[in-house]
């Protein structure tokens, strides 16, 4: 949640009007400094020695998993332009959109129930929406199996409506793995919509309706905007570690599913490839940035504030 | 009755019989009231007596336990909030901080599908006079500019009923009297019924037409300012506006169109018409004598003409005198044992009677009133610093 909230005033200040220049100017950056240390430690050093990796190539005559360090860029392209790669980059963009969304419509109204309509049952709630991390992440994916099997309540269901048909299942599939994603993913989704919902005040609620709002004008006029905060830091918070989830893949889909983590697993841990993993994880990170601005961009100047 | 369109209602509002329970307590307790078209009513009470649940009945953001609400001849008892010809200025204001000052003003029109909607919010800021921040947000207005947008989002829509509740509570002194004269202007101008909520009377009592005095989720008294002041008809009102002196005494006679009252300090004369109409005028009536501090005059025993055959008066010394510039405000202990507290103008400065001095305090029997002695003598006392 406190994350949420960090994101969401992150997003928020940005189109603050410009705070005068304090005293003591050092003392922001001092505060920053162990921040910083962390990140040039864990994130800058491993990143760039991960950009060094994607431009290595192997040794001549080298053993599998022999590199020397060059400036290949080339690299690059051989990877972006070969279909065994960019075709599951594309599908894990597919598959952690859709995820996405599915995840709002789900996570929303739940968020929107809990802050509104839970009265004294609001904490319990709460709970329960985080209780699934007290499971493992893997044993969590893997009892989607059981629920998603062939014998499973919900084929059965879907079986006797007719939406699937008596020979086919859902395990594995494309659906299974959106299914899981979608689940494991949720809580990321509903915490911040929650804390943002929760902030706002149930008056401007009561002025809507006063000033002529039908309750869902108000909602769209009042309570969607002022959650817009949660709803960009719940998208986010969900879509960025999905597109590059491939566990979900792994314990739910077919080869035919697999996405891109799958294949940067596959290529570093199997192949011993360096070089293209390393690539593919850039090119995964490129991806996943430009989107993000893109729709920051886009939400914080239509709805944000 | 026929099906009058809520939505245009106009006409005088009447509560009737409103009683509002939340589990055991009762806010509200068979209230009844009519506010006519087109006045400037205020609702006045110390906190907690029901004003706000009062409003929210009136508003449609809380359903009656029973009674009905009125405007004119349709009924909106049950009305939804966004189907009644009622806007509220709420407490904090409640401006929605994701629109600027101009979208919030208009929300109410837009709504309606109102077509000139631009032209109307245009005059709506001229009228608060905020024209020049109409692109703003509400946060980056200061507190009295954000309470007139809060009253132009209302306006805007030209209700039949606008609710103010206690729209000014969260301004300093200074801008509070300046928004008074504005609110009552604005309200003169555009010629709507306000019903204003207000724990300050000084407040109520400067803007108002009518007041009602609320107290434990009824009305204690309603009626213009000054009859208010004049002739308060329980002791919650005599002390809740402005200052009382009360005293307990008996009735010791009628004679004519006079009462005559008894207590340890002697007999007061008391014309009839100033006994609150609770109180039955038998002799031996337990009652309470009421007088305001400033229709006392003051003078030392030796100075003291000798008494008015009409007039009443007492006889006591003075234990405090506080020179406030304008005014000088003694505390007299009577002999009886009362203690009366008096202001006198200061006409001359030389005339300031000092602490520990015998004085007579007399004022015409007029100027006096009479309340059930069943009142509690301090109701009201505290709460109105
Ligand atoms: N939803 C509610 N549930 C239970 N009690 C309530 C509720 N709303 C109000 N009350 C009670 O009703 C009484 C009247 O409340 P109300 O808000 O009308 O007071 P008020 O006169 O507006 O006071 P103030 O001047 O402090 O605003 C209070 O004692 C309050 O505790
Ligand atoms: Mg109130």
């Amino acid at each position: 949640m406190s994350i949420a909230a960090a994101i969401g005033d992150t997003l928020q200040e940005e189109h603050q009007p410009n705070e005068p220049k304090r005293k003591g100017k050092w003392v922001p950056y001092l505060l920053m400094l162990p921040g910083m240390l962390w990140l040039a430690i864990f994130f800058v050093v491993p990143i760039v020695s991960l950009f060094l990796t994607s431009l290595q190539t192997p040794v001549p005559g080298g053993q599998v998993g022999e590199f020397q360090q060059t400036f290949n860029f080339a690299n690059y392209w051989d990877t972006l332009s070969d279909s065994t790669y960019y075709i599951p980059l594309f599908r894990s963009f597919v598959y952690s959109g859709i995820a996405t969304l599915l995840a709002l419509a789900i996570g929303y109204p739940l968020a929107y129930a809990i802050a509104f309509k839970s009265g004294k049952f609001r904490n319990l709630l709460l709970v329960l929406v985080i209780a699934p991390f007290f499971v493992s992440f893997i044993l969590r994916t893997i009892a989607w199996r059981q629920i998603l099997a062939d014998e499973g309540p919900v084929v059965a269901v879907l079986r006797s409506v007719g939406l699937v048909g008596e020979t086919a299942g859902v395990y594995p599939s494309a659906v299974a793995v959106i299914a899981g994603i979608t689940y494991n993913f949720l809580p990321f989704m509903t915490l911040p919509i929650y804390a943002s919902l929760e902030r706002v005040d149930p008056r401007l609620i009561e002025a809507s309706g006063d000033l002529y709002a039908k309750p869902f004008t108000g909602f769209r006029k009042v309570t969607w905007p002022l959650s817009m905060p949660g709803v960009v830091a719940g998208t986010l918070l969900t879509f960025i570690p999905a597109a590059g989830d491939y566990v979900n893949a792994a314990l739910l889909g077919r080869p035919s599913n697999t996405m891109i983590g799958n294949r940067i697993e596959y290529t570093f841990l199997s192949v011993n490839d360096y070089p293209t993993a390393a690539v593919l994880s850039f090119i995964l990170m490129a991806c996943i940035l430009t989107m993000v601005l893109v729709y920051i961009r886009r939400v914080g100047t239509e709805d944000l504030v | 009755m026929a099906k009058a369109d809520i939505t245009q209602a106009e006409g005088d509002l009447f509560l009737e019989n409103i009683t509002k329970q939340f589990g055991d307590f009762r806010a509200v307790n068979d209230l009844s009231l009519q506010v006519p078209q087109g006045s400037f009513f205020a609702l006045l009470g110390p906190s907690g007596c029901g004003k706000t649940t009062t409003l929210r009945m009136v508003a449609g953001l809380e359903d009656p336990t029973a009674g009905r609400i009125r405007i004119g001849d349709a009924d909106i008892t049950y009305a939804k909030p966004y189907n009644r010809p009622v806007n509220t200025v709420f407490q904090n204001y409640a401006l929605f901080p994701h629109m600027d000052i101009f979208e919030n003003v208009a929300f109410g029109l837009k709504r309606r599908g109102i077509k000139d909607a631009k032209q109307q919010v245009d005059e709506a800021l001229d009228l608060i006079q905020l024209s020049q921040v109409a692109k703003r947000k509400p946060l980056q207005l200061s507190g009295g500019q954000q309470q007139r947008v809060a009253l132009a989002r209302a306006i805007v829509n030209r209700p039949s009923v606008l609710l103010l509740d206690e729209p000014l509570g969260a301004l300093d002194l200074k801008l509070r009297r300046q928004m008074q004269l504005e609110l009552k202007r604005i309200q003169t101008e555009v010629g709507l019924t306000f019903i204003h909520v207000t724990h300050d009377q000084e407040e109520a009592m400067t803007m108002a037409d009518t007041v009602a005095v609320m107290n434990e989720g009824i009305i204690e008294q309603m009626g213009p300012p000054t009859e208010l002041y004049e002739s308060p008809r329980t002791a919650f009102v005599a002390n809740f506006l402005g200052q009382s002196n009360l005293f307990p005494a008996k009735v010791a006679e009628t004679s004519g169109d006079d009462v005559i009252l008894e207590d340890s300090d002697g007999r007061f004369v008391m014309p009839k018409a100033r006994v609150s109409d609770r109180v039955v005028t038998d002799p031996g009536t337990e009652v309470l004598v009421g007088v305001r501090p400033e229709k006392i005059s003051i003078a030392r025993l030796e100075d003291a003409a000798p008494p008015p055959a009409d007039g009443n008066f007492v006889d006591g010394r003075v234990t405090s005198a506080s020179f406030l510039g304008v005014s000088t405000q003694y505390e007299v202990t009577t002999h009886g044992g009362d203690t009366i507290n008096v202001f006198a103008q200061n006409l001359d400065v030389h005339n300031l009677v000092p602490q520990g001095e015998d004085v007579r305090l007399s004022w015409l029997p007029i100027h006096g009133f009479v309340l059930s002695g069943h009142d509690d003598i301090n109701a009201g006392v505290e709460k109105n610093v």
